[in-house]
């Protein structure tokens, strides 16, 4: 098997881990940003930090749709599910994020009928078996789940579904690495793409990051090989001099990204002219809104929407997290008010969350132990 | 404060796991597909060039297939899941909170 004789090879580990030893300057401190959540969350639970220099600094992204949809967006959700016979559908990962008033799932508990699903195309069997009630799908996530609500809008309006609608929250990835690269606070040498919203969009679109911002850009897997050879192909780049983009996760990522998936994004959606990020705060033309031939299944539209802007608990940091400024650890509330079990902000909710990792990996390794540079 | 951890907390929205296609549907647009011995429906209209046949492998995201992979990949993926404790998690698992 490919994976127990590569990627988990404790030699070809090693291998990689030298590589990114020899390729490091040890003069200098690198800054990397690992954009998605999904890589945040390999990086803290197989311990790769420890595997790294010192001087190789890793930095969250803002990759997890979850915990970058701001509290106004729920409770905005949630507002719509409160009017009578409208069925709250979203996958797992939205039941626990915190509104103003209280998560789905507590809402649930206060009598909403708030319904967990796996895949869009369940909100459609659910409004056909639910004649009467009105079914809306919560939709989130970037490019890699927007085409599956796109395909699911799109069988709605052929099989003339009128108990159905969605609340769009899609966000798209460059506008927020721009976003942080923008930020007069933050400091990154290099990133480590996305990999499943890259098997959307491809590597194209990360070519300005390269060429106009001189940063290395490399698109990748999310097996611990991956990403440490990720980390070599950055510092190699550095090292030279270089900036590109290169696709460490071949075997998934099409260069040019799945033509069709896009095509039906661009049928269904638009860009929004703004939207609201939680600790990024509004980015231009950063999300998807549902285009108007499709008006009837836009909850946005047919229902009212209170459309509140809701700070965050001031106490917690969730902002600062995010733009990687802070440690999770370095927030007041982190692992006191704030714990996977009681969550404060949307970042201890998801597992892919910077600080749920944190907490649920981070917390337990031995302080005392160093690097393998450092022992080598 | 809060309700306890009653609702699977994985992150659907950055996942995608293998599946191996055990039948494809006549219109060619949707299969059956075998994760960790449990049978689901899947959408293949992102991917539907690709000719899916029976015993090909494919990335699964939200119910929707994303890309056809190799058999060495899907295992290296499925064991890299396990390793993580989220093998069976998705899709595979009814949802609890209903």
């Amino acid at each position: 098997m490919k994976y127990l004789d590569e990627f988990r090879n404790p030699q070809l580990i090693a291998k990689a881990v030298d590589e990114i030893c020899g390729l490091a300057d040890p003069r200098r401190q690198y800054r990397l940003m690992e954009v998605c959540g999904g890589h945040t969350h390999a990086i803290y639970r197989f311990g790769l930090k420890d595997l790294l220099p010192p001087n190789i600094e890793l930095i969250h992204g803002p990759g997890c749709p979850v915990c970058v949809l701001p509290m106004g967006r729920i409770d905005d959700g949630l507002a719509i599910a409160a009017q009578p016979d409208v069925i709250f559908a979203a996958f797992g990962d939205m039941m626990r994020v915190p509104g103003t008033h209280g998560s789905p799932l507590e809402h649930k508990a206060r009598g909403m009928d708030v319904r967990v699903i796996y895949s869009p195309s369940d909100a459609i069997k659910l409004a056909q078996s639910n004649p009467g009630k009105h079914v809306m799908f919560f939709a989130i996530g970037f490019e890699t789940t927007a085409p599956s609500t796109a395909l699911t809008l799109l069988r709605a309006r052929a099989e003339g579904l009128h108990n159905f609608s969605v609340f769009c929250n899609h966000v798209t990835i460059i506008p927020a690495i721009r976003a942080i690269l923008d930020s007069p606070d933050m400091r990154i040498d290099g990133f480590i793409g996305p990999g499943h919203v890259s098997t959307v969009i491809g590597c194209r679109p990360y070519e300005w990051v390269a060429r106009n911002e001189g940063k290395p850009i490399v698109v990748s897997g999310f097996e611990p090989l991956d990403l440490l050879q990720s980390i070599a192909m950055i510092l190699s780049q550095l090292q030279k001099g270089e900036s590109k983009v290169e696709n460490q996760y071949k075997r998934v990522v099409p260069w040019e990204g799945n033509g069709a998936a896009l095509r039906w994004m661009a049928d269904v959606f638009q860009l929004r002219p703004y939207f609201e990020w939680r600790g990024l705060g509004f980015i231009s033309q950063s999300a998807l809104r549902i285009r108007e031939s499709f008006a009837e299944w836009d909850a946005e539209q047919r229902f009212h929407v209170p459309g509140v802007s809701v700070t965050d608990p001031k106490a917690a940091q969730c902002g600062e997290v995010l733009k990687g400024v802070l440690k999770p650890s370095q927030c007041k509330l982190f692992g006191r008010e704030c714990t996977p079990d009681n969550p404060v902000g949307s970042l201890m909710v998801s597992s892919e969350g910077s600080c749920a990792a944190y907490y649920n990996y981070e917390l337990r390794k031995n302080p005392k132990e160093s690097s393998l540079c450092t022992l080598a | 404060m809060y309700a306890p951890m009653e609702s699977d907390n994985r992150c659907r929205t950055c996942s995608a796991i293998p599946g191996k296609i055990v039948e494809v549907s006549e219109s060619a647009h949707s299969a059956l597909a075998e994760v960790a011995g449990v049978t689901r429906q899947v959408d293949l209209m992102l991917i539907q060039d690709e000719n899916l046949a029976p015993g090909d492998w494919i990335l699964i995201h939200v119910g929707f297939a994303l890309s056809k992979i190799t058999e060495d990949d899907a295992l290296g993926h499925l064991h890299a899941l396990e390793m993580v404790g989220e093998r069976g998690a998705e899709p595979y698992e009814e949802p609890r909170a209903t």
